[in-house]
């Protein structure tokens, strides 16, 4: 069962690669709708016997990953007439090297790190690690608050993904608050999304310049 | 069961303000809410609850220590807010209302969350619930410090959920059960994977230091507390900073149990410093009295992070430090809103001259001002001394040192702006303005009574504090 899981991260590192090196914000969204319902499958492929709270959880991610947020993100786009383009402050090609630069170093630190028996040869932190500095490299390499909200959505399925480690001991509290408050986090980011556009008529943060020091 | 209370009460309050139909009375919630719950805080001060060993939420001896000033900044933030709301009738107040009570609420529940997962989801909450706050004004640079807000605050939040996280594999590769409560977590503390525990604590230190504003991560705060209204930037000043300040203390205290304490404190130091270093810089450069109070905010959490990696001495100078800073700040925020409106700008080039056009606001803000830069006999003065002194006794005279340069540093620069603020001739503007923003008790009153209890606590710092600081230290440091 292991050899699927390590497949399916393993697309989801190459989606990675595939959001930092697109220009446009349909397929962004489309990458990570696609990302968070390949990671909404992980635990249901983990824990075969798995019981209703693990297949609750799984449910929620890709129902809210994988459709409820993306669906959020095109409305948004949408109402606020955005420009398809991702506008980026860091080139494309410097992305892609940046992200494959970043996934060669999640391999390599997290061969360094002490891991349970049955974690052994798991992608599952290289992957999340990678995830994390794509993410990050989204937030700051783009201008459109859409691309960065993306962005910020990466950086969190690579939290989601280490969270996998943990699925067998973390109560469903935890896990369900997590999912909550990304749900509320995206419907205020949307909020705000909206009233950016309002005020600046355009969504490109380098136009938020005024407070700066 | 009486500690509940201190969530259910402004959680049902903030219900309630949301389906009140009235604009002009629906800021009396707040405080009726802050009333009862400062009543119900203080009772808990002085007579403890039981917290049951391993539960996930307790009254415990830190919620003593720190809660209790809370209650007391919202009570008068929330008197504060009843006249600032009439004054600011054109702006719909449900949102606003209803979020500063949901704050309170989950202020109140994260510092007696026992348990890392809760103890994330409520500081996550947080952060969110304060964003209506912040864009209150409406105006475009409203959002865009709000943006700001959002995406630092959110990564920050991120990276201290993944640090949990990996502080959770650390149990879990330790033959441990997994069990997040902070009580668990420190009883099997030796066992911990010590790769795992360096990294969670890195990243939770970067993630709660964000929310408490440490720099380098400090950057959203300037915005967002120069753009709030005043009561919001005294709140999230001295309150919200607080959570993840115990925050971090809960998580150093398991790093400690397991035998890692002197790398954690070396962080904390050397992180504090930096920010305090940073702010002082910032402070000699800024030209706005409103961002003036988020750098010094951050200068004030660099003592507070320097103040815990000093022992016991210095964690509880730290946590005397945490009633000095809520309350003088509190007083600084508030009487800063009323310069502001009065004003009509915020910058050293706009406004001046407001000892003449707002004296009693003018007034408080410059004695405030001694307050947050130590002049005896304020409260921090009393702290701040404190951690010098613990620095000393644990033989850190060279980090003590650049404390006292960067303190000093600091106070030239808030003196600079304050005074180009208060002294010389009010521009024509200001006066126009000012007729139209009276200086009312109502926006006088919160602050004066803010500043006295920072004197008070300087002067005669009360038995039944200095007992629950010690408590709180020996929970930290047996």
């Amino acid at each position: 069962m292991s050899g699927v899981v390590n497949a399916l991260i393993g697309v989801v590192m190459g989606l990675n690669l595939w959001a930092l090196g697109t220009s446009r914000l349909p397929t962004l969204i489309g990458v990570v709708s696609l990302q968070g319902t390949l990671l909404g499958a992980l635990p249901w492929l983990m824990e075969p016997g798995a019981d209703w709270r693990l297949s609750a959880v799984a449910l929620a991610t890709v129902v809210v990953k994988g459709w409820v947020i993306p669906l959020l993100l095109r409305r948004a786009m949408r109402a606020a007439h955005v420009d398809r383009e991702v506008e980026p402050f860091l080139g494309f090609v410097p992305s892609l090297l940046l992200g494959a630069g970043g996934t060669v170093a999640a391999l390599v630190l997290a061969g360094a790190m002490p891991v349970l028996e049955e974690h052994h040869g798991s992608l599952l932190v290289p992957g999340s690690l990678a995830s994390l500095f794509t993410g990050l490299v989204l937030l700051m390499g783009r201008s459109k608050a859409m691309a960065q909200v993306c962005g910020y959505l990466i950086l969190e399925n690579g939290i989601y993904l280490f969270g996998l480690l943990l699925i067998r001991s973390m109560p469903l509290l935890v896990e369900a608050g997590i999912l909550l408050d990304v749900t509320v986090g995206v419907f205020i980011l949307g909020i705000v999304v909206d009233r950016i556009q309002r005020a600046f008529d355009s969504l490109d943060t380098r136009k938020l310049t005024v407070l700066r020091e | 069961m009486r500690e509940r209370l201190l969530v259910l009460v402004p959680l049902v309050a903030a219900m309630g303000a949301a389906v009140w139909p009235h604009e002009r009375t629906r800021p009396w919630w707040l405080p009726a809410a802050g009333g009862l719950h400062t009543a119900v805080a203080l009772w808990l001060l002085c007579a403890p609850p039981e917290v049951s060993p391993g539960g996930w939420w307790g009254f415990d001896a830190l919620a003593r220590a720190v809660l209790p000033v809370v209650s007391l900044l919202f009570l008068l933030c929330s008197w504060y807010a009843v006249t600032y709301l009439r004054l600011r009738q054109e702006r719909p107040n449900r949102v606003f209302v209803a979020s500063l009570l949901a704050v309170l609420a989950l202020v109140s529940a994260g510092h007696q969350a026992r348990h890392l997962g809760l103890l994330w989801i409520t500081t996550e909450a947080v952060t969110l619930a304060a964003v209506p706050l912040l864009h209150f004004n409406g105006t475009p640079r409203a959002f865009e410090a709000t943006w700001k807000y959002l995406l630092v605050g959110g990564t920050g939040i991120a990276l201290s959920l993944l640090g949990s996280f990996c502080l959770g594999y650390a149990s879990l590769h330790g033959a441990g059960r997994g069990d997040l409560t902070f009580d668990g977590l420190t009883a099997e503390a030796a066992q911990l994977s010590r790769p795992w525990l360096l990294a969670a604590w890195v990243l939770i230190l970067a993630g709660y230091g964000t929310k408490m504003g440490l720099a380098p991560m400090h950057t959203w705060k300037p915005d967002a507390y120069g753009e709030a209204p005043g009561v919001v930037g005294a709140l999230l000043a001295g309150a919200v900073t607080t959570v993840a300040f115990a925050a971090i203390l809960r998580v150093r205290a398991v790093v400690e149990a397991a035998g890692a304490g002197a790398v954690a404190d070396r962080s904390l130091a050397v992180l504090g410093l930096f920010s305090l270093g940073v702010a002082a810089l910032m402070l000699l450069g800024t030209r706005d009295f409103k961002r003036m109070l988020a750098y010094s905010s951050v200068e004030h959490m660099g003592i507070l992070s320097v103040g815990a990696a000093m022992g016991r001495a210095g964690l509880w100078a730290a946590l005397f430090h945490v009633w000095a800073n809520s309350l003088s700040k509190g007083a600084l925020f508030l009487s800063g809103g009323n310069l502001r409106r009065a004003g009509g700008g915020r910058t050293m080039d706009e406004v001046a001259g407001l000892s003449m056009v707002t004296p009693m606001s003018g007034g408080i803000f410059v004695a405030g001002l001694l307050a947050v830069t130590a002049f005896p006999p304020f409260a921090p003065f009393f702290s701040e001394l404190r951690v010098l002194r613990a620095m000393l006794e644990e033989g850190h005279g060279l980090a003590a040192g650049v404390l006292l340069g960067g303190l000093l540093l600091a106070f030239l620069g808030l003196t600079r702006v304050t005074l180009a603020v208060w002294d010389g001739r009010p521009r024509l503007r200001s006066r126009e303005v000012a007729r139209r923003c009276p200086e009312t008790p109502g926006v006088i009153w919160p602050c004066l009574v803010l500043l006295g209890l920072s004197l008070w606590l300087g002067v005669a710092t009360p038995d039944v504090l200095q007992e629950a600081w010690t408590a709180a230290v020996n929970q930290f440091h047996r």
